[in-house]
């Protein structure tokens, strides 16, 4: 019998199918990933936008921090499992300590007023024999000459991998390192974000970065930082380093824990810094060289990056102490254990949230985020309300990790605008109503599954300064009942509104209706639902809310030129310090006059100078003094609606260990674990192919073909005419 | 015929120059130059003069179109739109505003994007063509009626839910292929089975439809009747004669998307996870990186245009009749 070609086809087709499957390996058919990795440790993650910059000095964004975290070694770390966060050694021998200097140079006491100093001395020593991973760029001759510093366009046309480069070498991390990094921060061609801050605080960084932008219009090529000498950052030894900032700022610690202030090897530089690199996208934004526990051995951002264990690493001690109830949660099993326990970390390109949900699903990648598609089949609230994971999930030994995220998602009013902004006892009665009137509570409710803290101010939960149950409410919006926060009713919003000269939400000398304005942006993921709910609580007050839904672009454009009047905004902790929130509202930071983070525009000068004291101090009753009368400060002014903190809900496989999360550390896949066994027994058992549906349809198709063969027959002994 | 093509590559290059005005002024009208430097920067911290430093870097601290400050030809050389453009017709496509070469990033895309547009083009095709000529002998039979229903319907639905429906049922409850992935070389024929059989059902029922019209309206020709009563078997009637005839419709749609088939499909790839030039699109167009829209724009629009020449070409190969003067 001979097959019409279609079929042919598709029987080829399919023969080639199983024959690649059945000839790969022991995977499961809809594996999708085709090394057999048995061998190794492998971690199985994934990513859903590509990083734009690797690069410490450029690199900012949280999908970025899970590779460069892992890859560069920033001279402080935050503890894996103590809370709050402590900052702790990683590459420095012990945690620098500021010494102040007057501007005399005369050198002051630790707990000198901040007015006193004119300098601050941060002088930090290197752990000895730390060594970078292995790299083309280190590659050295043995008369000492680099391999590849004076490449010709012509060999570098030859070659389209980094892994080409035959030759690799290493060399000891030295302080000219992380000095030459800092110097990276205002070249004019890395664009660092925090370029601007840290000219602010560094000495001479921005005269430097002044130097640089004149000297690199001349010379486009590779730019020899180590010939420029600034009094911000100095090498004492081979392992000692200071950098110098202009005044008493204790949060500078933190930024020594971000990659910003991560070693960047001059050979690195000039290595990429030749002709033809950028070309074949070689450069350190796609290529990173460090001395973390992983290297990236495979940057395909259009489908993978993969992570491989950095052969030079030294190794690094699981914490032997944790948080009060690590032990008996199993996170201190590995104490004392020589890190990382991960050979290799495959992150594949997941633009979707569908087929991610579904190859977690099937075991096929180690984590996942809970989001609102998937939340009703991952997770369901108990009798009393507590959140926990469905049978389903539960079946397959799947463990949910939940954690309030160091951010703040709030609702502002515009401070200069002249109906809701401004200091008058009308706008803040006004403010003060809308505030007990948007019910935050249903929102999370309704919007995010339950996902989200109910915010009493700006500080979120785990930061100093923070405070629970009844002296952390907010007393404008909460009254505190029978051990409970509850809002306050919508009379009494109603009430203020009165007082506030809006009667059932009209003008009392006008008889208008009051109108509000919110600029929304357009395309959100719970878009106009969530808009119509904020318009129902407005309308609790009689007050019509007009939407104004714009682009990403024009919202910014509109609320940096101060013409939005009510918005909503968040925050992502740069580092778990109350300056990091307070600084939000600091009056010198508004956004219309200084261009900074106060999107509200709000000025108090009780607040600023509060602001100004509290960012000096150290931890302690008389900073968590002045914290709280900050706080109410701005309860009581009410320039935001305080909104509430995001809570992150994550599944993890039964297979996947050490998972306490930690929202600070950018570094954490060193601390994992995983049981490979587990997984691939897990793998095939949840992934056997169903092949009897396929072959029924297949033969329902041939049995159709019958009529449709004797049709044809018929059709051909018919007469022509 | 090679005055003909002269003359049309020639035409290409004012609608060439018209598609990048177009794609320059609406880009530019929504992203200005600050909110490009703004998105790329990240939100936080980011000074004035950070962002003055980013546009002069990418020269779009220029004028757009034209340039007041300059005298003579610069006025019109010296803005970002001559800048950016020329350098397209010579094929220079730049860096994109990430840095990453874009003509490299081109050609290391280009391959996935084939990998599944070949088959994709070919095989359905070769369904839609074989299926509508088979329901065409059938006319009238309820075979052919129940063939009707079943495409109308099949054209009824979303393509989306074919990608979908597709991944829940083949890479879901059946377990036979991955949901989505791309690995190179051979390794990639597990991830595009899904994406080509999808992508291939998904084009059934109107190309079935379509073909089935043509070849319809050819079956009920004179010579069609002609050659039944020479006695020729029923399988030469159809492809040697009733095909042949309804070639030059067919080429019309087929040939025009030949060239296209480089810059892949944005929504499978996207789905799919295969990093092809579709999903290069799409993530630019997210990300606001103009230099990579450009470019594609450009590539797609030149690409095109190619496949309206090769149709005219090939109406000459199977209609003796057609000639290009």
């Amino acid at each position: 019998m001979r097959f019409p070609l279609s079929t042919a086809s598709a029987i080829v087709y399919l023969g080639l199918l199983v024959t690649s499957m059945a000839g790969c390996n022991k995977q499961p058919w809809n594996a999708p990933y085709v090394a057999d990795e048995a061998a190794r440790t492998v971690f199985y993650g994934s990513f859903a936008e590509r990083p734009k910059h690797l690069d410490p000095a450029s690199s900012y964004s949280e999908s970025e921090a899970q590779f460069t975290g892992q890859i560069y070694e920033p001279v402080l770390q935050y503890h894996f499992l103590k809370r709050p966060y402590q900052l702790v050694p990683l590459t420095a021998t012990t945690l620098p300590q500021p010494r102040y200097y007057d501007k005399n140079g005369e050198l002051l006491s630790s707990d000198a007023p901040a007015e006193a100093v004119a300098e601050a001395v941060y002088r930090i020593t290197l752990k000895s024999g730390i060594r970078y991973q292995p790299h083309p760029a280190f590659a050295r001759r043995v008369d000492g000459s680099y391999w590849y510093h004076e490449l010709k366009r012509a060999e570098l046309a030859k070659i389209a991998t980094l892994s080409e480069f035959t030759q690799t070498g290493t060399r000891e991390l030295t302080a000219d390192d992380y000095v030459y990094e800092i110097k990276r921060l205002v070249h004019p061609r890395l664009h660092s974000p925090v370029a601007g801050l840290m000219g602010k605080y560094i000495k001479g960084l921005t005269a430097l970065g002044e130097r640089l932008r004149k000297d690199e219009a001349e010379n486009r090529g590779f730019v020899d930082l180590r010939k420029y000498e600034f009094e911000g950052a100095r090498v004492i030894d081979p392992y000692t380093f200071e950098i110098r900032i202009t005044e008493k700022y204790p949060q500078f610690r933190y930024w020594l824990a971000m990659p910003f202030f991560a070693p960047v090897p001059w050979e690195a530089d000039r290595f990429y810094g030749q002709p033809g690199m950028k070309e074949r996208n070689f450069s350190l934004d796609w290529f990173p060289v460090g001395t973390g526990p992983y290297m990236l051995t495979e940057n395909n951002p259009n489908r993978r990056m993969v992570l491989e264990r950095n052969p030079n690493f030294r190794g690094e001690p699981y914490p032997a102490r944790g948080a009060p109830g690590d032990t008996v949660a199993g996170l201190l099993r590995m104490a004392g254990k020589t890190m990382p326990f991960i050979d290799v970390a495959y992150y594949s390109l997941e633009k979707e949230q569908i087929p991610h949900w579904s190859k977690f699903l099937q075991g096929y990648f180690d984590v996942a985020e809970v989001l609102t598609d998937s939340f009703d089949q991952a997770i369901q609230f108990g009798v009393k309300g507590e959140v926990e994971l469905t049978p389903g999930m539960r079946d397959k030994g799947i463990k949910l990790v939940t954690a309030v995220e160091q951010s703040t998602a709030y609702m502002g009013f515009n401070m200069s605008d002249p109906v809701v902004g401004g200091d008058s006892q009308r706008a803040r009665l006004l403010r003060r109503a809308i505030a007990i009137a948007v019910d935050f509570e249903e929102l999370i409710s309704i919007f995010r599954n339950g996902r989200g803290l109910p915010a009493n101010g700006p500080i979120p939960p785990e930061i100093f300064g923070y405070r629970a149950g009844q002296e952390g409410i907010n007393p404008f919006v909460y009254e505190w009942r029978a051990g409970h926060a509850v809002r306050r009713s919508v009379d009494e919003a109603r009430a203020l509104l009165r007082e506030a000269g809006y009667p059932d939400g009209r003008d009392a000398v006008t008889g208008q209706p009051l109108t509000l304005y919110y600029e929304a942006i357009s395309g959100l993921p719970s878009g106009k639902a969530q808009l119509n709910w904020y318009r129902k609580q407005f309308e609790k007050l009689g007050i019509q809310l007009v939407i104004r839904v714009t682009d990403y672009n024009r919202f910014q454009e509109k609320i940096r030129a101060g013409t939005a009047q009510i918005f909503s905004y968040g925050w992502n902790a740069d580092y778990p310090d109350p300056e990091n929130f307070l600084f939000l509202l600091y009056g010198a930071n508004g956004k219309t006059k200084f261009g900074g983070e106060n999107a509200a525009n709000y000025h108090n000068e009780e607040f600023d100078r509060l602001y100004v004291q509290m960012r000096a101090l150290p931890n302690g009753t008389e900073r968590q003094q002045i914290i709280d009368h900050m706080v109410d400060i701005v309860r009581r002014d009410g320039p935001w609606l305080w909104g509430f903190h995001p809570m992150a809900y994550a599944l993890n496989h039964a297979w996947y260990g050490n998972s306490k999360p930690n929202l600070m550390a950018r570094n954490a896949l060193k601390y994992k674990t995983i049981d490979a066994s587990l997984r691939s027994r897990l793998q095939r058992e949840w992934n056997a192919p169903l092949l009897w549906p396929v072959l029924t349809i297949a033969a329902l198709v041939l049995l159709s073909a019958i009529p449709a063969w004797r049709g044809y027959k018929a059709r051909q002994r018919a007469q022509a005419l | 015929m090679i005055a003909y093509v002269t003359r049309r590559v020639l035409y290409a290059l004012p609608i060439l120059l018209g598609v990048n005005v177009i794609t320059f002024v609406l880009f530019f009208v929504i992203n200005s130059p600050d909110d490009m430097a703004r998105l790329h920067l990240g939100s936080k911290h980011i000074t004035h003069a950070a962002v003055e430093n980013w546009k002069a870097e990418r020269g779009y601290d220029k004028p757009l179109l034209w340039n007041t400050t300059q005298r003579g030809a610069a006025q019109l050389t010296d803005t970002i739109f001559y800048q950016n453009t020329v350098k397209l017709f010579l094929f220079q496509f730049g860096q994109s505003d990430s840095g990453r070469d874009i003509g490299f990033d081109i050609s290391q895309r280009m391959g996935p994007s084939l990998a599944v547009t070949l088959p994709v083009f070919l095989l359905s095709l070769l369904l839609t063509i074989t299926l509508a000529l088979g329901f065409a002998v059938l006319r009238g039979t309820y075979f052919d009626t129940w063939a009707v229903v079943l495409c109308v319907a099949m054209m009824s639905v979303s393509s989306l839910f074919y990608i979908i429906g597709g991944q829940f049922l083949f890479g879901k409850v059946l377990r036979l292929v991955p949901i989505s992935g791309f690995d190179g070389g051979m390794a990639a024929f597990k991830f595009i089975v899904l994406p080509v059989v999808v992508s291939v059902i998904a084009q059934l029922g109107y190309g079935i439809r379509w073909y089935r019209t043509l070849f319809l309206e050819e079956i009920n020709r004179d010579y069609v009747r002609t050659a039944r009563a020479k006695g020729l078997a029923e399988s030469t009637v159809l492809l040697a004669h009733v095909l042949r005839n309804a070639l030059v419709p067919i080429l019309t749609g087929v040939v025009v998307i030949l060239p296209t088939l480089f810059i892949g499909n944005l929504i499978v790839e996207s789905f799919f996870s295969i990093p092809g030039l579709g999903s290069y699109t799409i993530e630019a167009i997210q990300s606001q990186d103009f230099a990579i829209v450009r470019a594609m724009v450009f590539l797609g629009s030149l690409l095109y245009i190619l496949g309206l020449i090769l149709t005219d070409i090939s109406y000459t190969l199977v209609d003796p009749r057609v000639r290009l003067q």
